[in-house]
């Protein structure tokens, strides 16, 4: 197996797409000469054609609103938008008739769009470049909501995405681009499964994304403090996989969630309320949050201060009530 | 140096800016007519196929008696509300005529006469209004979207349709229906540009009917036309009198061939009048003048084409009466049809949120099965 990096993985897989099903089309800002500002969209403009892999001006709404009016002639469009906070002029698309156009119509009209959207901070990003917008999506009823964490799941999730006929709300966390893994492009599982990243017996640390990776490291700190933490990657946000999320608190009885965003009518409050309804009586501690704090996403050299951070997991884990 | 003592006549493109600056266009074949474009009165329509004005005239007598009872509905409770395109027929009838089966209609919410001309059964245009389900026909069936109600929103689904098309080798044009509000939305301006760039075959309507709600077009814009909007984005505008069917019919019958020709996306402005309030629920009296209605119910669309059928002597008091015999079965089909109650299944609100109903759905059909239950148990 070789290694690469979840930018390439998700390249692979947009390719992959393109080449095997001819009603994907993938449209964007600078998605065709340039591939994307994060390169994702690499050289396919070059292989597929520039209608297959098209130059849009610039306006998101006019974007998705034309994959709309695609989808709705039979094509599979795939959106880039730019960056999290360039996502937002598309909304009124995306809320109104994205999310509604199939339950709309009774199911006359589908639209299989996948909206890829790099998002979240930790990459010196200056205002505008790290927003965590994942809570308005997940919010809106007719939208799947998908982050990978992991590079195999960049390509998994991506294909999985691209080939549902519903509309997926793809996130991207860019502070993960550069990530490296071994890889080969696996056969596509329908999305809507957590995964367990890492077995434990003290606790369970529920998150996603970006936070994947600082919540493993957190778990192996914990280690010298004794704990032996659980790690479980979301991996799909709606649906949401209550089965493996409540069998994995419920094996520790205690539980943390952890995400970038802004903590307050964030994800994270849906996630403890869903353990709270569901495990409250394997739980020997209430349901911990740590995220981001409710402020707009600090300049790039105060970031570190807002993301959660593994010593802000660990004080999290300390105050689980493990002196009963 | 301004703007106004720049030199003029340099053909653009030709000089500064460089390559990766164009394309440029010269925008004097884009400009929109000066005048609102009439037909009847003018000798243009005595060159006009005979039968093609009858027919708009009996379709104008079935749109008008449509909105009448799609009215009465409302005041019945039948309907929950209707915004009436009562003047604006022309338009509405025009919109659908000129457009081919396999070419795709793109309605805002006033436009379900446009959806009943093009062969939806009104009962169907009519759902989302009668409040039973969000839409009614199938619109792949008909190739006609379900009505927009966000404004403008559907502009870009029109424009994304006719470059799919396009794509797949396809003869499709697709017309979409905007007010004069409407014109402000962002939506709209990104749908006339991405329209430009894609040189996609589609038909902006401008229905310009004065007002968006209680709002004048002089607050709207400070265009000089609603049209000239078309000029910014390199496509072609045409200005027309919306409440001239013979107008009508031959405006968008050429932007229609324009744009399926190739030649590019076409935007067309037509100056008519809402002779109702916006719907039932609106009181005009608070931004309009009695007058002002008056003087346009001089120009009512309906009574124009007549009297020029009369003068012509293209029809007599039998064709007339004929044309109000078929308004009056339209009518009776509409009593018939919204006098059945429509019926409900609450367990239907969750089968088509997503392809197959997610954990959390599934759960939320079941407790409102019980609640259902629960209720026909103490029932
Ligand atoms: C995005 C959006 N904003 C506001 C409204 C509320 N609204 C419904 S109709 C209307 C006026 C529309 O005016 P116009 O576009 O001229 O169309 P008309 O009613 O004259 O047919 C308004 C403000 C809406 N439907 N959508």
């Amino acid at each position: 197996m070789s290694t690469a990096t979840l930018a390439q993985a998700l390249n692979t897989a947009l390719g992959d797409a393109l080449r095997e099903d001819p009603d994907v089309h993938i449209l964007g800002e600078d998605v065709g000469t340039l591939g994307g500002v994060f390169r994702i969209t690499d050289g396919l403009a070059a292989e597929f054609g520039p209608q297959r892999c098209l130059d849009t001006p610039l306006a998101e709404a006019g974007i998705l609103g034309t994959a709309v009016g695609m989808a709705m002639y039979g094509l599979r469009p795939v959106v880039e938008m730019q960056f999290d906070a360039f996502a937002y002029p598309a909304f009124e698309q995306l809320v109104s008739h994205v999310a509604k156009m199939r339950n709309r119509t009774a199911g006359k009209l589908p639209l299989p769009i996948t909206i890829r959207i790099p998002y979240g901070g930790g990459i010196g990003g200056v205002e505008h470049h790290s927003d965590s917008s994942e809570a308005y999506y997940a919010h809106t009823p007719g939208l799947h909501v998908v982050t990978p964490a992991t590079v195999a799941d960049g390509y998994g999730l991506l294909r999985a995405a691209i080939a549902s006929d519903d509309p997926v709300v793809f996130l991207e966390p860019k502070r993960l681009y550069w990530s490296k893994d071994e890889f080969a492009p696996a056969p596509v599982e329908p999305i809507g499964r957590a995964v367990v990243r890492r077995q434990g017996t003290s606790a369970t640390l529920l998150t996603y994304g970006p936070s994947l990776p600082v919540c493993l490291e957190a778990a192996e700190a914990a280690k010298a403090e004794g704990w032996d933490l659980s790690v479980v990657d979301l991996r799909s946000l709606t649906p949401f996989d209550d089965e493996t999320v409540c069998a994995a608190v419920r094996a520790t009885g205690r539980a943390v969630v952890v995400h970038e965003a802004s903590g307050f009518g964030g994800v994270g409050a849906e996630i403890a309320a869903r353990v709270m309804e569901r495990c409250f009586h394997h739980l020997a501690a209430p349901v911990l949050r740590v995220t981001g704090f409710d402020i707009p996403f600090p300049p790039p050299m105060l970031e570190r201060h807002h993301l959660p951070g593994v010593d802000r997991i660990l004080d999290a884990v300390a105050r689980l009530q493990w002196e009963q | 140096m301004t703007l106004l003592d720049q030199p003029a006549g340099a053909p653009l493109g030709s000089v500064w800016p460089p390559d990766a600056h164009g394309p440029r266009r010269d925008p004097a074949p884009l400009l929109p007519d000066p005048e609102p474009l009439r037909v009847l009165g003018t000798s243009v329509a005595d060159k006009l196929d005979p039968e093609l004005l009858r027919e708009l005239y009996r379709r104008l007598v079935l749109g008008r008696r449509y909105n009448q009872q799609a009215t009465t509905l409302t005041k019945q409770g039948r309907l929950a509300v209707y915004p009436a395109s009562t003047g604006q027929e022309a338009c509405q009838i025009a919109a659908a005529m000129v457009l081919r089966d396999t070419d795709w209609l793109f309605p805002s919410y006033r436009d379900t006469l446009a959806v009943v001309s093009r062969g939806v059964r009104p009962v169907e245009a009519l759902t989302l209004l009668r409040g039973d389900a969000h839409h009614g026909w199938d619109p792949k069936a008909h190739r006609v979207a379900p009505l927009s109600t966000p404004l403008a929103t559907q502009a870009p689904h029109a424009v994304g349709l006719a470059h799919a098309a396009r794509l797949r080798g396809d003869d499709v044009v697709a017309l979409t229906t905007v007010g004069d509000g409407g014109t402000s939305e962002g939506d709209f301006h990104e749908a006339l540009n991405f329209a430009g760039v894609l040189n996609a075959p589609v038909v902006f309507l401008v229905q310009n009917n004065g007002y968006a709600i209680s709002v004048p077009l002089a607050k709207q814009s400070a265009a000089p036309t609603l049209a000239h909007k078309a000029v910014g984005y390199g496509i072609s505008g045409r200005l027309v009198d919306g409440n001239d069917a013979a107008a009508m019919h031959t405006v968008l019958s050429e932007a229609v061939e324009h744009a399926r020709s190739g030649r590019g996306p076409v935007l067309v402005e037509a100056v008519t009048y809402r002779l109702e309030a916006h719907t039932n629920a609106d009181d005009a009296t608070r931004y309009r003048t009695p007058d002002e209605v008056t003087a346009w119910q001089a120009r009512d669309p309906l009574h124009l084409l007549e009297t020029h059928l009369r003068e012509a002597g293209l029809i007599d008091d039998a064709a007339v009466a004929a044309a109000a015999q078929a308004a009056e079965e339209l009518a009776a089909e509409m009593r018939a049809e919204f006098h059945a109650e429509p019926e409900l299944d609450p367990l239907s609100l969750f089968e088509h949120v997503y392809a197959e109903p997610t954990p959390q759905l599934r759960e939320q059909a079941a407790m409102l099965a019980a609640e259902l239950a629960a209720e026909a148990d103490a029932r």
